[in-house]
């Protein structure tokens, strides 16, 4: 594996982690379709979360939270679409949030969660 | 959540709108949204702002940004809203403290690396500025001392954006900051007030009217010139530089006549045709009309600066221009070159560039019939009416007109040397491309003989040079000035026609040669003004308190012309 892809890996596991001690609770990671990823699928009370998670290992080339741009954001809500109906379910509310973390020198993360970006 | 408010101003035409911008952090992806009708240099706002705040080692609040500028209806340009976009960014961000910008208009664009850069028509927006009540100002150090010209205004010029803000914080003194103050006290403590809204229009509106302005500054402040004509008085560093060498009026030899013309032109504000042979000294002579007419007054001075500051056109180094401006727009100009024009910023034209000054159209059959029939509204009214979808913007141009023509298309025909190779029909087509309407608004029409050996060498003992005259035409206006002190006009030409009839009106005798004229269809009721008016500059100059049958005579002469 790459060191980036590693970086991702962990950076996801981080935010999962951080997700389920916030109250959320993860119903799925890494759901793939034709056209894309998605990181985290949560739930927060009656609210489906579709969570991407970005890590990078420094700011020197922008903030994680910079890296998601409209493309993005439009391709987030179309795959929260595909995943409600690959598994069934209905929701009343969906929100996308983004979770932007930044490796320190320590190794620890700086995590950054903004709600509902799309 | 934080919001942060600072002013910046708004130009439509020369006139200054105020405008708040407020900055709010929000929660949310990382981006600048800029709202209130922004146009492209404007919106491009967004990429320079981003730019000169991190090269200038601050943080970029890694939020969602939003700017709004209000009033939100009013469209707004240009590069000059970057500065106080900047400040109410950073302010929102927490990294300036509000007092330090509570009540101060920024204007100024901001290079990449957070340079701030000059930009133009700072002086009518300072006006504005100061006429809704600011105080202080902030710009770019290049405009520092243009802005200063508006009195009850503390302006600072910042060099850069980092300097301001170390300045703004109290971390630097002005000076380590790279910050310029501009301490009001620079101004002379009479200098007469910006009246009004916006200071171009004043003059016609009563409140700082002219006759008030145009009082003179204290005694040590009027160096050269006439009492009522500040020159420069309060800025020395203008009135220090050497004088550049003026073509004067005595150089034009051989035409007494056409002299004689331009110091009433000058004396009265009346416009001016010139017709003849090439060489006889058309140019030389329009091109010696300004160094007869007297400096700008205060009010005046600030108005030609406000319209050159908003072209783009002042000169280098002084800030105020307090000599009539000369403006010779060539003949293939078009319309919007010579009354203003644009689709987004409206620029004035050479119209408006002369305001107050003389505008020359050498070779004007020359010109398109359609730019030359622009200018009528323009001598009626003294100023520039460009309407466009969402805003109207007025340029004051009272300007005095000079039109040179040749007499045909060969341009050798003249009175003395019939060597004109034209048909007469030619001839007419050639002068009639001057319009009636356009020709029956000039007062004064002269038609140059060719000049020969034996008179240019006689004349060179009576050709007055250019400050003799200068002085009769403002003791000239000086007369105008005080038959004119209750009413809103400061020049003869600029008289109504029906104050003319009542206030005004010449003595029965007088009257009775343009009686005669128009009897015999020589003259149109509006050429009798016109001639009425040319009569009281006439009197003015020859210092009799009202015209006489001999002015009116001379004047009707003048207005007839000959040849055209």
């Amino acid at each position: 594996m790459n060191p980036k892809d590693e970086l991702g890996r962990a950076g996801e596991q981080v935010a999962a982690e951080y997700l389920e001690r916030a109250g959320l609770r993860v119903l799925d990671r890494n759901w793939r379709s034709a056209t894309g990823e998605i990181d985290i699928v949560a739930v927060e009370r009656q609210v489906l979360v579709v969570c991407e998670v970005k890590t990078r290992s420094g700011t020197g080339f922008g903030t994680p939270l910079e890296a998601i741009t409209r493309n993005k954001r439009a391709r987030l809500r179309r795959l929260a679409a595909q995943w409600l109906v690959a598994h069934g379910v209905l929701f009343d509310e969906i929100r996308i949030d983004v979770i932007g973390l930044v490796r320190d020198k320590a190794g620890d993360f700086q995590i950054e969660h903004v709600r509902g970006v799309g | 959540m934080p919001v942060a408010r600072t002013h910046s101003i708004a130009l439509v035409g020369v006139e200054g709108y105020p405008v708040e911008i407020e900055s709010d952090i929000a929660n949310g992806l990382p981006c600048l949204l800029l709202v209130g009708l922004p146009d492209t240099a404007l919106r491009e706002a967004r990429d320079r702002i981003r730019a000169a705040i991190i090269n200038s080692h601050e943080q970029w609040p890694q939020r969602r940004i939003t700017v709004g500028l209000s009033p939100a209806s009013l469209p707004k340009r240009g590069s000059g809203f970057d500065l106080g976009i900047t400040l109410s960014i950073l302010a929102a961000a927490g990294a300036v403290p509000p007092a330090a910008i509570d009540g101060v208009v920024f204007l100024g664009e901001l290079g990449l690396d957070g340079r701030v850069r000059p930009v133009r028509g700072v002086l009518p927006a300072m006006a504005a500025a100061g006429c809704a009540g600011f105080g202080k100002a902030v710009v770019a150090q290049p405009n520092a001392e243009e802005a200063a010209l508006v009195p009850g205004l503390r302006v600072a010029g910042a060099a850069t954006l980092a300097g301001l803000l170390a300045w703004l914080r109290g971390e630097l003194e002005a000076e380590d900051a790279g910050v310029v103050c501009v301490p009001d006290g620079n101004q002379s403590p009479d200098r007469p007030a910006m009246p009004g809204g916006a200071p171009p229009r004043a003059g016609r509106e009563g409140g700082g009217s002219p006759a008030t302005a145009g009082k003179s500054g204290p005694p040590g402040a009027v160096s050269a010139g006439p009492p009522g004509a500040v020159r420069a008085g309060p800025l020395g560093a203008v009135s220090a530089r050497p004088p550049r060498p003026r073509p004067d009026l005595s150089e034009v030899l051989g035409q007494p006549t056409a002299r004689r013309a331009a110091e009433i032109c000058a004396a009265g504000g009346h416009h001016l045709s010139l017709l003849g042979p090439p060489g006889a000294g058309k140019t030389m002579l329009a091109e010696r009309l300004p160094t007869v007419m007297p400096a700008l007054d205060q009010v005046a001075a600030l108005e030609v600066t406000s319209i050159h500051s908003v072209a783009g056109a002042l000169p280098a180094g002084s800030p105020l221009m307090t000599e009539p401006p000369f403006c010779a727009p060539h003949h293939t100009a078009t319309k919007a070159a010579i009354v203003g024009g644009g689709s987004g910023i409206l620029h004035p034209g050479a119209a408006s560039l002369a305001h107050r000054g003389c505008l020359f159209l050498d070779e004007a059959p020359e010109f398109a019939r359609d730019v030359l029939d622009a200018l009528r509204q323009p001598l009626e009214s003294g100023e520039v009416v460009l309407a466009r979808s969402g805003l109207t913007a007025r340029f004051p141009a009272r300007f005095t007109l000079v039109l040179a023509a040749n007499p045909c298309p060969c341009a050798k025909g003249s009175a003395v040397r019939a060597a004109c190779t034209c048909s007469p029909a030619a001839r007419r087509r050639y002068l009639a491309r001057l319009s009636g309407p356009l020709l029956d608004r000039v007062d004064v029409k002269v038609e140059l003989l060719p000049v020969g050996r034996a008179e240019l060498l006689s004349d060179r003992r009576f050709a007055e040079p250019s400050p003799v005259v200068a002085a009769r035409v403002t003791a000239a206006r000086e007369r105008t000035a005080a038959r004119l002190k209750d009413t809103p006009w400061r020049l003869n030409a600029e008289i109504p026609g029906s104050e003319l009839r009542q206030a005004f009106r010449p003595s029965p005798s007088a009257l009775a040669p343009l009686e005669r004229a128009m009897d015999r269809g020589q003259i149109s009721a509006r050429g009798v003004d016109r001639v009425i008016r040319v009569a009281w500059t006439l009197a003015d100059i020859a210092g009799i308190g009202r015209p006489t049958a001999s002015e009116t005579s001379y004047a009707l002469g003048l207005w007839l012309g000959v040849g055209l």
